[in-house]
């Protein structure tokens, strides 16, 4: 029990630590500006969130980002067809390669480590110099202004809400979780795991294709590098918010959590704490290990 | 004929023709010009993804999970180590070294003290650590422009009638390497724990020891990859090691070691090495762009793993 609130629960105490250190920070304004980026790492975690329901892994998440929004900058912008036909294909290769790590057993870790070489190759190709510009419906999307409460917020809750919705009260959500839970009795029982692992990974590249797309419009323009952060930040995220490795035992609304802790403690917390951005990285790792010291803490009390 | 079917089946043969064939490719494109010097200079930078490729080799054979995703940010805070403590002096090469194997142990042990402690599969202690290690390499390492002392940066250069003197070296300390996880209890150990962790514990093998030697050796090649590279390149770098995920994994793979765990093959880890130096010459003198390199690379890798075909993953 105390187990599954662990996610909300340390998204509570960066919260408190940042109205304890800056009371000011926790308003409308203050929001929007500390979870700016919020939208794409969140997006990003649940994109990898999928590929560990099925016990895989994608090292290459985070070029994938990085490559979308190269397209969103240049293709999307200026020929609005050939962009959106660029970005399906691209699902379209994530779900060949859930298909070939199925089909040949594969380890999703050297694959992916590959694919990421390829598509940062590709954003290279398709913006060889940061620059680039994000198009206005996206622009104006990003930066809407909801009353009340911050656009973040709202975007993320509804990210957490459509995601749960489908992986956890569906019944092919089950099928899929079911595939990382226990693959042989899936299969026993008629289903075809070929098809689940496509499903997951083509997923995957759907949500990451969002993030590349929210990241943009958010920066307003590109770099082939601007994602690469993000395989390890959404590995934390999904981790964080209670997701395991094995077992397709995965938490949508605990991965979204997850991600908003990063996004706060990774910059707006070490600010207002006065430590030199150096340390940002190590933050999100000393979190990840905090979080998990803390269940290995309470698993055995309540054992 | 029938002694050529014995070196066919063997699983590190492939990845020694897979270099040959790349060789003939960029000899045949530049008219034979060259050939020797690219054997050279591919010996020279194979040798520093052997050294963590070893490493990562015996992580990988303790069986499903473990890889050391720790070593990229290891390298970088070891080659800014030993530069500060060798700053520049000849006199204290010996001792930069050391530094520079010391704080990679301690990183490799610190690795195995997380898996332990919060029981958590060595992909996410090995990645937290590594969040750990940038930033303190960042913070320890900003602004530094120290050289590497005049006769280490010889050292690391070394050549005698072409070949480089640290491949002779790691050549030594590969067959070293073989020894030991054929012929001596450690390595026995590892492959034991690889194929079944449960049945090697029943067996009386120290299952926590030989994991603690195991992830604190990765840690310890790391560390003294971060020293030569800095040597080689004349200076420590927070980015020196980036590469070194990727190539420590793939030649590790490439080289005909089971990702399942328990099956390990050092003269592949060699030719793997070899395959992936010769492979990105071969894109330079073709002349292709930087993404296209990077898209071909990766291919190629993603290829070769699916050509080699795979037993059952990392996890």
């Amino acid at each position: 029990m105390l187990r599954s609130l662990l996610p909300a629960l340390s998204l509570v105490l960066v919260l408190l630590a940042i109205a304890w250190l800056n009371p000011r920070a926790i308003s409308y304004f203050g929001f929007s500006l500390m979870l700016n980026l919020a939208i794409p790492i969140a997006l990003a975690t649940i994109a990898q969130m999928f590929v560990i329901a099925g016990n895989e892994l994608d090292l290459s998440i985070g070029t994938f980002v990085g490559f979308v929004g190269c397209v969103t900058a240049t293709w999307l912008k200026d020929a609005p067809l050939i962009g959106v036909l660029i970005l399906l294909g691209s699902i379209g290769v994530y779900a060949l390669l859930g298909a070939l790590i199925h089909l040949r057993n594969l380890p999703s870790i050297v694959v992916t480590l590959g694919m990421s070489f390829v598509w940062q190759g590709l954003a290279i190709l398709v913006l060889p110099k940061p620059g680039g510009k994000a198009p206005d419906w996206l622009l104006s999307l990003m930066a809407f202004k909801p009353p009340l409460v911050p656009f973040p917020i709202i975007a993320a809750l509804l990210i957490a809400a459509v995601v749960h919705f489908g992986l956890m009260r569906t019944s092919y959500g089950v099928i899929l979780r079911g595939s990382g839970g226990n693959a042989a009795a899936l299969e026993r029982a008629g289903w075809s795991l070929l098809r689940t692992k496509i499903a997951l990974f083509a997923l995957t590249g759907f949500f990451g294709v969002l993030s590349g797309m929210a990241l943009i419009g958010i920066t307003t323009s590109a770099d082939a590098n601007i994602g690469n952060g993000y395989t390890l930040l959404s590995i934390a995220g999904v981790i964080l918010g209670g997701g395991e490795f094995v077992g397709g035992r995965v938490s949508p609304i605990g991965a979204v959590l997850g991600a908003l802790t990063l996004a706060l403690a990774a910059s707006p917390l070490l600010t207002f704490m006065h430590i030199p951005p150096d340390w940002q990285v190590a933050a999100n790792g000393a979190i990840l290990i905090i979080v998990l010291a803390a269940r290995v803490l309470i698993s055995r009390r309540e054992r | 004929m029938a002694s050529l079917q014995a070196w066919l089946a063997k699983p590190w043969i492939w990845s020694f023709i897979g270099a040959l064939l790349v060789w003939l490719a960029t000899i045949a494109f530049t008219g034979g010009y060259g050939g020797g010097g690219m054997i050279t200079a591919a010996l020279s930078l194979a040798v520093f993804t052997v050294i963590v490729g070893v490493g990562q080799m015996f992580v990988i054979t303790l069986g499903p999970g473990n890889v050391d995703l720790s070593l990229p940010a290891n390298i970088g805070l070891a080659s800014a180590v030993a530069m500060k403590v060798m700053d520049g002096n000849d006199a204290m090469i010996a001792v930069g070294l050391l530094a520079a194997l010391a704080c990679g142990m301690a990183i490799g042990a610190a690795n195995y003290l997380l898996i332990w402690a919060l029981r958590i599969p060595p992909i996410i202690a090995t990645l937290s650590a590594s969040f750990i290690i940038q930033s303190i390499d960042i913070s320890y390492g900003r602004g530094l422009q120290i050289k590497p002392p005049p006769g280490f940066a010889d050292f690391t250069n070394w050549q005698i009638l072409g070949i480089p003197v640290l491949a002779i070296l790691t050549v030594l300390f590969t067959i070293g390497a073989a020894i030991a996880l054929q012929r001596m209890i450690y390595g026995r150990s590892v492959l034991a724990i690889g194929q079944n962790i449960r049945a090697a514990w029943l067996a009386g093998v120290k299952v926590g020891r030989i994991r603690f030697l195991t992830y604190t050796l990765s840690g310890a090649l790391g560390g003294l990859d971060g020293a030569l590279l800095a040597g080689y390149f004349r200076g420590a770098n927070v980015d020196i090691g980036n590469e070194y995920l990727l190539a420590s994994i793939a030649v590790v793979v490439i080289g005909g070691t089971s990702v399942a765990g328990g099956k390990a093959n050092v003269p592949g880890v060699w030719g793997a090495a070899l395959f992936l130096v010769l492979l990105l010459t071969m894109l330079n003198t073709f002349g292709v762009s930087a993404g296209v390199r990077l898209v071909l690379t990766g291919l190629i890798i993603v290829g070769v793993i699916t050509a080699a075909g795979g037993q059952k993953a990392l996890r």
